[in-house]
């Protein structure tokens, strides 16, 4: 039995982390496609893991109006609302290493 | 990690199996819960599908994941162009699959004989069968060698087509190395869809810069299928500025391949007829040979998949990811496979779970590169509409006029693109 409490334990606390990576807003698995997930990795782009939320909103809406020069951001920002944008924010506001 | 698998190990162990059995039946809880683990097959293991199955490890580390993968090295196709123009080495495409494998992943390098959608199993060439829950399938393409008249797998020896990378890559670059200046090289452009569809453009250009600095007597003409391609107006204006020494044949002006004469390395078209000194033949594809035996592949040889999912419409419990699947807008791409990976990731645990998929946004974003220092793109954002995924607000291609200082920094990404999902995907 105590056998069993252990796993329990354990698979709730793999159910709750899987959850959070589950629910990654539409759009924010697409990202680390460029802007690396892991630290190290040889790229003029910058992490978005454990940026502040509001930085990120800013530059997806100045991107979008053109307001911060870009050469693929602007087109690809422009796909997002404001709201899609903000949740994505926090999403890798909330990835820490 | 080995942590992981000493846990899901643990977890198969009779004796936690009937307790978790006992315990289901008093509680209504998902599959997962009651700790039988569920099983998820992913057969190829390029971008799409070591992809896929690293992220399903990554959000739930008890599904058991199996990689069925032929090679023990997978040979990106994504600057393979830069190889063939002598400007990068093969060793730099190359990748492992230590990290997928410590990611607790279970390799299985082998090829898949046979699916049974009914009995939801795959079998392996050594007779081995797995049981899978959901299988992803993530074949990339096959050469429909009954496409084009004169070309056959002996055909692609003497004039190779390099649409996948690897050994067919390096023949490409050593004909092109030891044919004399002032030689002929042909390129033959299929109809869409196809694997890449700038990578035709995006070769002529390095080939052609390969020809310009090494071989400038040389001639290089695109003999093509279609009147229209990927970032088709920013390709023409560099080759105006570069190359004057390539010519593109449309459709319209004759320049569909009708046949190939290997013997005489002669490519035909209605009109005319080159012979060249090196010919390169990108052929009519389709999907990977596995979405036949699995029965999802369609009369156009593709397989159409759900936009929310990437499940088959064809057969339930199977998905199907990157260059093999058609679904609207996004195209084939590795950014798209792996980007398609992560999104069918989240959608199979889910549905593993008992749970409602989450409508999905995707990105794609695609590279080519015309010559050093000069990188143009093409990058949008889908979403699903009526089963189908379809162009978002924006996207498109660099602008026409950008000054040579965002063609060097598109280059420059380009690199760190490479890198970064590379690392995502094998590091």
């Amino acid at each position: 039995m105590i056998r069993l409490h252990v796993f329990a334990a354990i698979a709730a606390l793999t159910v709750s982390g899987m959850a959070s990576a589950a629910d990654a807003p539409p759009g924010a698995s697409s990202c680390t496609g460029c802007h690396p997930a892991t630290p190290g990795v040889a790229t003029p782009v910058p992490r978005l893991n454990g940026r502040d939320a509001a930085q990120i909103t800013a530059a997806m809406t100045e991107f979008r109006t053109g307001k911060r020069p870009a050469t693929v951001m602007d087109r690809i920002a422009k796909g997002f609302t404001d709201d899609e944008a903000k949740a994505i924010a926090a999403y890798f506001a909330a990835q820490k290493e | 990690m080995t942590q992981t698998r000493r846990f899901s190990r643990r977890l198969t162990r009779r004796d936690v199996m009937k307790s978790a059995a006992a315990a289901a039946a008093l509680l209504p809880m998902p599959a997962l819960a009651q700790g039988a683990a569920s099983r998820v097959v992913v057969i190829g293991g390029g971008f799409a599908g070591a992809s896929c199955a690293r992220a399903l490890k990554a959000l739930d580390a008890r599904i058991n994941v199996t990689l069925v993968e032929a090679s023990r090295t997978f040979t990106a196709c994504p600057f393979s162009n830069l190889v063939i123009a002598g400007m990068r080495e093969l060793s730099k495409q190359q990748f492992g699959y230590d990290k997928v494998a410590a990611a607790g992943v279970t390799m299985a390098f082998t090829t898949a004989s046979a699916v049974d959608p009914q009995a939801k199993s795959v079998t392996l060439a050594d007779g081995n069968r797995l049981a899978y829950d959901r299988l992803v399938l993530a074949p990339g393409i096959d050469i429909r060698w009954d496409g084009l008249p004169g070309y056959d797998e002996a055909a692609a020896n003497v004039m190779p087509h390099a649409w996948k990378a690897g050994e067919q890559t390096t023949l490409l670059r050593r004909q092109l190395e030891s044919m004399e200046d002032g030689g002929l090289v042909v390129i033959s452009a299929p109809a869409n869809p196809f694997r890449c569809p700038p990578g035709p453009y995006e070769r002529a250009s390095l080939i052609a810069y390969y020809l310009k600095t090494k071989k400038p007597k040389s001639k290089l003409i695109v003999l093509d299928a279609k009147d229209a391609f990927s970032k088709q107006r920013l390709f023409q204006n560099a080759w105006k500025e570069l190359y004057p020494n390539l010519e593109w044949v449309s459709l319209s002006s004759g320049g569909k391949v009708t046949s190939v004469e290997p013997a005489s390395k002669t490519v035909v078209t209605d009109f005319s007829r080159h012979q060249a000194a090196v010919a390169n033949i990108i052929p009519p594809q389709k999907a990977g040979h596995i979405a036949d035996l699995a029965q999802v592949a369609d009369r156009s040889g593709w397989c159409p998949v759900d936009a929310m999912t990437f499940e088959s419409k064809q057969r339930p419990n199977i998905h199907v990811i990157g260059d093999a699947a058609i679904m609207g807008a996004m195209p084939k791409s590795a950014f798209s496979a792996n980007a398609q990976a992560k999104v069918c990731a989240a959608a199979v645990a889910k549905l593993l779970a008992g749970e409602k998929p989450v409508e999905p946004r995707l990105i794609n974003t695609c590279y080519s590169v015309v010559a050093p220092d000069y990188g143009i793109t093409v990058a949008g954002a889908y979403r699903p509409k009526d089963g189908v995924l379809v162009d978002a607000e924006g996207g498109g291609v660099s602008p026409i006029d950008a000054p040579a200082s965002t063609r060097a920094a598109e280059a420059k990404y380009a690199d760190g693109w490479f890198n970064t999902i590379t690392t995502e995907v094998f590091g």
